[in-house]
């Protein structure tokens, strides 16, 4: 396990994410309710709990994480939230520090012709605004 | 009565069968439903960051665009707006609320459209569904001359007319409104947990396996508890459990391919309507052969 050392750099961080979710993340006392809730869980490499208390501690290496791709923002860790924070909102902010730099996490362009196509364009534009910068 | 209604772009293409069912059952029941003119893309998903307003701007335009259709008198006595889509009902509305409850954003994104009068909020967005209930279900039992007799269906809700609590037409946890309106219609309904969890949503673009992993659960929890066909209102769900069965099949091959409905096609089909009005070639899954093993079309 990897030792963090809290410098002004990961209170920064946390700030930045708590204004974006317009969120007090400071609040999760880490109950769990979110990940047990979350259709998407067994796919991501760390759960809701966990992505809340990494932006507690302003852990940057939590936007590295596959998880906060894989949330669909179904909102069910919404509705249970103990202490009526919002997890797909952390998500999003989290999301949207990688996708502001113009960055994008799914090249449409590269999802085939014939699958294009075939799909409503709910998903089309649901992915472009939730994967493309 | 007549009401302002917002389509949205999937119900012209992918799911026009949801839209030609829900204006003829609307018609039976003497609703009219007016399209928007000038409508535009919603979005399809509600911004969740707060600095982010750029995104409340097409989901108000299209608000000012009802606003605009009351105040030259297309549309009277009547401050709603009707939506179909679950997504499009859920984006509507959460852009509303907030510039609702907030009358700086409302000055902002009016400012950003200067060229549009100002939107007043005082519009309310709803989905078809609300509109049933307040109408009456046993209206539309009365309706009802083909009653779904003998035909086991799993209500399916997905998220968007859920959650969160602010927007959600039903309880979040355990919603029962299609469950009410098909037993009015007389159908057996199969109620399952999994009614509410999430099919994958837009997850389908980039990750179409996990989807139909979704799907499987969904469809083959209904199917343990006896259903032979599901109900949804929301085209992207429709997608993920209708069209996606293709992959189900792949990874499951014992598994059995079932129909999902839009609630108004089966609504439609209890009221003896047209059989053009149904749209069944366009759903994945032919539900015809059930609905004739059952004796409710021809």
């Amino acid at each position: 396990m990897k030792k963090l050392v809290i410098t002004s750099e990961n209170i920064k961080f946390l700030k930045k994410i708590n204004e974006l979710a317009d969120q007090d993340i400071t609040l999760c006392e880490q109950c769990g309710t979110c990940s047990g809730s979350c259709p998407m869980v067994a796919d991501m490499d760390i759960t809701p709990s966990q992505i809340m208390r990494m932006v507690q501690l302003g852990d940057l290496d939590v936007l590295n994480s596959k998880a906060i791709w894989v949330c669909a923002s179904c909102y069910s860790c919404t509705v249970r939230c103990p202490r009526n924070l919002d997890v797909s909102k952390v998500a999003e902010a989290l999301r949207q520090v990688y996708l502001r730099k113009a960055l994008d996490y799914v090249e449409i362009k590269k999802i085939p012709k014939y699958e294009l196509v075939s799909l409503p364009q709910i998903a089309i534009v649901s992915a472009c605004r939730k994967f493309t910068g | 009565m007549k009401i302002a209604y917002y389509p949205g772009c999937t119900l012209k293409t992918t799911a026009k069968n949801f839209e030609t069912s829900a204006i003829a059952i609307a018609r039976e029941l003497g609703i009219e439903m007016v399209e928007l003119p000038r409508w535009t893309c919603c979005g399809t998903v509600f911004s969740l960051t707060a600095d982010d307003l750029i995104h409340h701007v097409a989901p108000i335009r299209n608000l000012i665009r009802v606003q605009e259709m009351i105040e030259n008198g297309q549309i009277e006595d009547e401050k709603r707006v009707l939506t179909l889509c679950s997504m499009c009902f859920n984006t509507l509305k959460r852009s509303n609320l907030r510039v609702k409850e907030n009358t700086e954003d409302l000055k902002k994104i009016n400012d950003l459209m200067y060229r549009e009068k100002d939107y007043r909020a005082e519009i309310e967005v709803i989905q078809l569904l609300e509109l049933l209930k307040e109408i009456g279900f046993d209206k539309l039992k009365a309706k009802a001359k083909n009653p779904l007799k003998n035909l086991r269906v799993a209500p399916y809700y997905g998220c968007m007319i859920l959650r969160p609590i602010e927007v959600g037409i039903d309880d979040p946890e355990d919603p029962t409104i299609q469950k009410d309106l098909l037993e009015a219609l007389g159908a057996e309904v199969i109620d399952n947990p999994y009614k509410k969890v999430c099919c994958g949503s837009y997850q389908t673009v980039n990750n179409k396996e996990k989807v139909a992993e979704l799907a499987y659960n969904i469809l083959g929890h209904a199917q343990q508890e006896g259903a032979e066909a599901i109900t949804t209102c929301c085209p992207l769900c429709a997608f993920n459990l209708d069209t996606r069965q293709k992959e189900v099949l792949k990874n499951h091959p014992d598994f059995q391919q079932m129909p999902v409905f839009y609630i108004t096609q089966l609504i439609a089909v209890a009221f003896g309507l047209d059989n053009k009005t149904f749209g069944f070639n366009q759903n994945y899954v032919d539900p015809k052969p059930l609905l004739k093993k059952k004796g409710l079309i021809k």
